[in-house]
């Protein structure tokens, strides 16, 4: 804990711990016991739907899991770096398009590598990574909202090379099939219980992005990415190559953006380019929606981005199978649908967060998780350390 | 040659509809230090009034409504929100108006359905000839008054009452407030100039002659071409944003002339980002000075 001293005002990671829990031995067990039961329930919880829920709301979860992904990424990247970033569905279509390229068989339409998949989708990452790192003479250089603007730029970016270069994307018109994940022999896309097998595909890239995320922000890297962010002259003064954490926090973000594009095309089972800015897949509301996840999650926080993506990109399907229709009020071409209706709810959320709990639902979670504490099953509990 | 000129004049036309925008975000940033996201949205508002009462009043006062309309909806967005977060930080206030602009643009392209009304009928699609120049009357239109309300805005700026008090406040918050200048007050009237501006700015926008487009999501998104105006030329810098509406414009004009289309949308961005390498806080933006 002697990193506090650099990041004394990080309120986001390190709460400071009561020492006494700490030092009891005697709660340790009880603490651990506390801490098991909690994984169970989480267990439960993201493992057993797939028995009792049908496809489609698989595929409401799957959806929810891409968000994640990204949204993951994303907070690193700009909650915990202080990097504002709108290149996150370039990054996705940069991601799935690799995937698609390297992993095809070659035909007259599309280019294809007919690479083995798993080695396609390490090599999506890897490119998007790349990429990411490529875009380090702006991102190494520019600063806060002109940051922001100048990864919008990407965006365009991607669209024209999208439509441009159909041998790769397969054009606007009908895209290309994303082709199967063949994981050490189970494939997922052509299988009749395939949502089930892609809701358990998704989790295990959601447990790992997560658990990596964690890892970076606990230790050396996500202390150098809040010192730059803090105060960039003090992190220099310390030692931390600024420009070059710059950069690394940017390639780090591409890739789980990449990840999150594969998600995507597997998700789809196409891969295809959008027509517009305005509207599609990898379009400017999708950036926008990005950040909204990891905002009202409360920035910085992985658990949080995770939450945020349940409701943005969650809510619309949800709704859609609660009320089994597409029309929620109103009719005709004005109705509000659960896309809309979504819209608003993260829409007022984000500003409800930014005015009244910048910390987001991190912070909310954290609060109920003190007040926990002051319950009889407080000495279960794992000692209140944020997140 | 008669296309170059063409290709000029039209892309000057579009830059003085781009400049009217990016001179906004600039108002905007000066008096909140926020990069306004929700000026988009602005547009639409703007737009949408004008459109809904065009039935019953001339062009004239519909548009008038319209620019009133957005003025207010800036004003609304200033006193209700940012103004409450005074002390936030800049990445804080632009999520805040991200927010702001998702439910206000979804809001009205619900309401508009599946119309894409154009706006500017009395000038829309009817070319000017002169010699063998074929000019868009649009484009002509929108530059005249481009000219004329930001030549008001500067000699606003520069002599009146509110344009020192403005200044002051851009150079040195804290001792403007102790001199006595109304801060909210001077921040208040800044966000309605900058909502006026982008009511005036969708007259043009949403036509044939302009986009092509009607008003819709993607009149939103050729309002978001107005953010790398403001930042190739400096978001603290109002003299910029003309020079950067300009260069946006001609970026946009030229390479649609001669490269295509599809490629005109991303040329503004490219050129951004060239000047961003160059100059990372724009061409006449305050660089950012660390003190340590």
């Amino acid at each position: 804990m002697s990193d506090d001293l650099v990041l004394a005002d990080d309120d986001l990671d390190e709460e400071p711990v009561s020492s006494h829990r700490r030092s009891a031995a005697r709660f340790l067990d009880r603490t651990m016991f506390g801490r098991a039961v909690i994984l169970a329930v989480i267990a439960i919880a993201v493992l057993t739907p797939p028995m009792y829920l049908g496809p489609s709301w698989m595929r409401v979860g799957s959806y929810v899991m891409i968000g994640a992904v990204g949204a993951i990424g994303l907070t690193l990247l700009t909650g915990q770096a202080g990097q504002l970033s709108l290149a996150t569905p370039f990054f996705m279509l940069v991601g799935g398009i690799s995937y698609c390229v390297l992993g095809a068989q070659d035909t007259s339409r599309a280019v294809g590598f007919g690479w083995p998949s798993l080695l396609a989708l390490v090599g999506a990452v890897l490119i998007s990574s790349v990429l990411g790192l490529a875009f380090a003479p702006v991102a190494g250089r520019v600063r806060g909202v002109y940051l922001g603007v100048a990864t919008l730029s990407l965006v365009y970016v991607g669209l024209y090379a999208g439509q441009r270069w159909t041998k790769l994307s397969g054009g606007t018109a009908n895209g290309r099939p994303t082709p199967d994940l063949n994981l050490f022999g189970i494939t997922f896309l052509h299988q009749d219980n395939r949502e089930k097998r892609i809701w358990y595909l998704f989790l295990a890239f959601t447990v790992l992005a997560y658990l990596l995320a964690r890892g970076a922000v606990r230790s050396r890297p996500g202390r150098a990415w809040r010192a730059i962010r803090d105060n960039e002259s003090a992190a220099a003064a310390l030692g931390v190559s600024v420009k070059r954490v710059r950069s690394e926090a940017f390639a780090i973000s591409s890739g789980y953006a990449g990840l999150a594009g594969v998600m995507t095309v597997l998700w789809y089972r196409l891969t295809k380019p959008d027509e517009s800015e305005f509207a599609g897949t990898y379009s400017i509301p999708v950036a926008i929606a990005f950040l909204a996840m990891i905002l009202i999650g409360g920035l910085g926080s992985v658990g949080g981005a995770i939450a945020g993506s349940a409701l943005v990109n969650g809510l619309p399907g949800a709704m859609t199978l609660w009320i089994g229709s597409n029309h929620l009020f109103g009719s005709g071409d004005t109705a509000v649908t659960p896309v809309i209706f979504t819209a608003y709810v993260y829409g007022a959320a984000v500003v409800l967060v930014v005015l009244f709990e910048p910390g987001g639902l991190a912070a909310l979670g954290r609060r109920g998780f003190l007040l926990l504490h002051r319950s009889p099953l407080g000495p279960f509990l794992p000692p209140p350390k944020g997140n | 040659m008669t296309t170059f000129i063409q290709v000029v004049v039209n892309g000057l036309g579009k830059g003085a509809v781009y400049a009217l925008l990016a001179l906004g975000f600039v108002i905007i940033f000066k008096a909140s230090g926020v990069l306004n996201f929700a000026h988009g949205s602005l547009v639409l508002l703007g737009g949408y009034v004008t459109v809904r009462t065009q039935n019953d009043l001339h062009f004239i006062g519909s548009a008038i409504l319209g620019v009133v309309a957005a003025a207010v909806g800036a004003l609304v967005i200033e006193r209700v929100l940012v103004s409450r977060r005074p002390l936030a930080d800049p990445i804080s206030l632009a999520l805040l108006t991200i927010g702001v602009d998702v439910v206000m643009s979804e809001e009205i392209i619900r309401r508009l359905g599946l119309e894409i009304p154009f706006l500017g009928q009395p000038y829309d699609g009817k070319p000017v000839h002169i010699g063998s120049i074929a000019l868009f009357r649009t484009q002509l239109i929108a530059l005249g008054v481009g000219v004329v309300l930001v030549g008001a805005f500067f000699l606003a700026f520069r002599f009146t009452a509110w344009g020192l008090a403005m200044r002051a406040q851009a150079e040195n918050r804290e001792a403007a407030a102790l001199m006595g200048i109304r801060s909210g007050r001077v921040t208040a009237i800044a966000w309605m100039v900058a909502g006026v501006l982008a009511g005036v700015a969708v007259l043009f926008l949403a036509t044939q002659d302009f986009s092509g487009a009607g008003l819709s999501r993607s009149t939103h998104a050729v309002a978001l071409v107005a953010f790398p105006a403001a930042i190739i030329g400096g978001l603290d810098s109002t003299g910029g944003a003309i020079v950067g509406g300009a260069m946006v414009g001609l970026a946009d004009s030229m390479s649609a002339q001669y490269i295509s289309y599809d490629f005109s949308k991303i040329a503004v961005y490219i050129v951004m980002l060239a000047v961003l390498i160059v100059a990372p806080a724009g061409l006449f933006g305050t660089r950012e000075r660390t003190r340590v």
